[in-house]
């Protein structure tokens, strides 16, 4: 993918310290030498693309109400049926598959832990399997971003 | 608890969790759209930010789009009076993406240390795997690599109504 010097600098350099000010993509055209139409018009174009999934905070999942990451084995005959049935919760906002006996892997965000379990709870009971529950006990991460690293073309 | 948020704080969140509008203010967008007043919106945000509750404020690029397309969801067994020193190490490598202690549920799934690392390839995440091993040395007790092989679901987080 073919990216400007403008775009990788707009990936890289504010993944963090966005400016918190009336005008931040006139902040960030002028740290960056180029106008904030310029700016604007780059942003727009990598959300289009689904190149920035987006600009605007990313926040803590275990500081709004209660998560887990939640795990099941299912048999391979049912892995469609049941991945819609999760994707299709409000809650989840991450289902992925992954190659291993428990081979279904999804976050679950609730507004408390009462309903976090009535969910869980709910989704035993609708597929007859188990869910194994692994809530976050410690985050060791300190999220600076992902450094970028941009390799020449191909 | 301090950092608990409240419902205005809820509201700034639900209007920015998708992404702050791309426009010259956007701040003031969002204010307009949930009546405060536009300093209010950023110094809740910059409180947020303080307390933790937002972990970064910035562009989240589309890792997948631009070429990290192995993601290994690393688990590591090891033992529970080394896991905070050894998170803290593993959670400051470059390849990792998050780093978190999650309970066991024996006998089933013994991993205590979740690592999540992000490649260009397989042969980049393994090459990230054995680093993260070297690290752990005799504390590595056992460990599963568990790939993505399919996304059916990915939305920035999200708070129910």
């Amino acid at each position: 993918m073919a990216l400007t010097e403008l775009e990788r600098h707009l990936l890289n350099d504010f993944q963090r310290d966005f400016p918190l000010s009336p005008t931040p993509f006139r902040e960030i055209a002028e740290t960056l030498g180029v106008t904030e139409g310029e700016v604007l018009a780059s942003l727009r174009d990598l959300a289009e693309r689904r190149i920035v999934s987006r600009v605007g905070p990313v926040f803590a999942p275990h500081r709004l109400g209660a998560s887990t990451l939640a795990a099941m084995a299912v048999p391979e005959a049912r892995l469609a049926e049941v991945a819609d049935l999760v994707s299709a919760l409000p809650e989840v906002n991450h289902n992925y598959e992954r190659e291993h006996r428990y081979n279904l892997w999804f976050v679950l965000t609730a507004r408390d832990q009462a309903r976090l379990d009535e969910v869980l709870a709910d989704l035993e009971r609708r597929t007859g399997l188990p869910v194994l529950s692994l809530p976050l006990l410690e985050d060791f991460h300190i999220d600076l971003g992902f450094p970028l690293e941009f390799q020449e073309e191909r | 608890m301090s950092e608990a948020i409240d419902e205005i704080d809820r509201a700034i969140i639900r209007a920015t969790q998708a992404g702050l509008p791309l426009t010259p203010r956007p701040y003031h967008d969002v204010a307009e759209r949930l009546g405060l007043p536009p300093e209010e919106v950023m110094t809740r945000l910059r409180a947020m930010q303080a307390r933790g509750v937002i972990r970064r404020l910035g562009a989240v690029p589309n890792h997948y789009k631009l070429g990290y397309q192995a993601n290994g969801m690393t688990v590591w067994d090891v033992p529970d009076e080394w896991v905070d020193e050894l998170g803290a190490r593993v959670g400051g490598l470059d390849s990792v993406s998050h780093c978190y202690r999650r309970p066991r549920h024996l006998p089933d799934w013994p991993y205590n240390l979740f690592a999540m690392v992000h490649g260009r390839s397989r042969e980049d995440v393994e090459a990230e795997v054995r680093r993260i091993a070297a690290l752990l040395g005799e504390y590595d007790r056992g460990r599963a690599v568990l790939y993505s092989t399919r996304i059916l679901k990915k939305t920035g987080l999200r708070i129910a109504e």
